[in-house]
């Protein structure tokens, strides 16, 4: 089991954060463009899971996975939208996100005075604690990235 | 009965068959007098609840009928516009039906086209190599299944989360479409499938596979 990288979107589009761990290919377009792809699509996937529903949702999309890899969906209320791509054998890790979000995200950066909101994270501590804590999750591997 | 739809979307990405197997009811009907205390809206043709989310009436929620008779998107069965309708005071009491509004063919096409995107989408953003696009699709009602083939016909399942059983399902339907629309000497490949053979056997696979994983909501 191996975690692959994480996306932290605010409710703009703009990436927050990225950090990769276990990564073997990469997009084959700049970071930029990257970004943009991955939250047009996930907007895109909201749009289409709430239109296909049989019922009203609570948290709507979760999840989905393909042959090789598994996207993990968390959003906040306030739009804050934390995405994990991991192995297929991750079960469901919505409270590894939420963690994320509330302990890591709002304490180290929504409560820092010197850390604009709706722009790149550039506090080094958050990124180090996210850091630690990715690589204590019990379904990060432990060969070297 | 926990499978909910079954798409069937062409390489091009286009909606070549679609059958809604089982709808569940997300319907509430309820009397109201004059003012309604409701905002309504017109939004796609449809009258939506905007504002006034109450006993089971969801924001988002659109008008189905009125006083026990369906409504035609904003039009009420004889022709008048339901926002207008519900405007006069001489027509209250009314009893109103909202739920979720049901998919138009031309929704449905939209969102086998959006839902193909969404694939090729996916395996380009992966992380690792050689990744197929989406195969599992994950929410809190329902999960999406698709099985793509190798001449890039895409099998779609919706059905409850707790459905097991579903991949072999996929390869049942494709194993009917090969039986009983590509060896239809009337169809043509590519175009919508209407062969009558085909939709039974469908519906014969999807009531076995809704027996063999029994863990719908009405079992």
């Amino acid at each position: 089991m191996t975690v692959h990288n994480l996306y932290l979107f605010d409710r703009n589009g703009v990436c927050l954060h990225y950090s990769e761990w276990h990564r073997k290919k990469q997009a084959g377009i700049p970071k930029e463009e990257e970004f943009k792809l991955m939250y047009g699509m996930l907007f895109s996937i909201r749009s289409f899971v709430s239109k296909m529903s049989p019922l009203d949702m609570k948290d709507g999309f979760l999840a989905f996975q393909t042959s090789r890899y598994k996207l993990h969906y968390y959003e906040t209320p306030t739009g804050i939208k934390v995405v994990m791509n991991t192995d297929l054998g991750v079960g469901p890790i919505r409270d590894v996100l939420h963690h994320i979000y509330s302990a890591l995200y709002v304490e180290l950066v929504v409560k820092n005075p010197l850390c604009p909101l709706g722009q790149t994270v550039q506090s080094e501590l958050f990124r180090s604690r996210l850091d630690s804590y990715v690589r204590s999750l019990s379904f990060f591997s432990a060969r070297a990235g | 009965m926990a499978i909910f739809s079954v798409y069937v979307v062409n390489k091009a990405g286009g909606l070549i068959y679609q059958h809604d197997s089982y709808a569940p009811r997300a319907e509430a009907e309820k009397t109201f007098s004059y003012p309604l205390d409701l905002l309504l809206k017109l939004h796609d043709e449809r009258v939506l609840v905007a504002f006034g989310q109450r006993d089971g009436i969801r924001v988002g929620h659109a008008v189905l009928a009125i006083n026990g008779t369906d409504v035609n998107g904003k039009y009420t069965a004889d022709g008048k516009e339901v926002l207008e309708y519900l405007g006069n005071p001489a027509n209250y009491p009314v009893s109103i039906r909202f739920g979720r509004p049901r998919l138009t063919s031309n929704e449905k096409l939209m969102l086998a086209s959006m839902f193909h995107s969404l694939f090729a989408i996916g395996s380009q953003l992966s992380p690792e190599q050689g990744s197929s696009g989406i195969e599992m699709l994950e929410t809190d009602t329902f999960k999406l299944h698709c099985f793509q083939t190798l001449t890039g016909i895409k099998f779609v399942v919706l059905a409850d989360p707790r459905q097991a059983g579903i991949d072999s399902l996929l390869r049942k339907i494709y194993e009917i479409y090969s039986d009983f629309a590509l060896k239809n000497p009337f169809y043509s490949l590519e175009m919508p499938i209407r062969c009558e053979l085909f939709d039974q056997n469908l519906k014969l696979a999807l009531e076995v596979a809704e027996k063999a994983g029994t863990f719908g909501p009405g079992s």
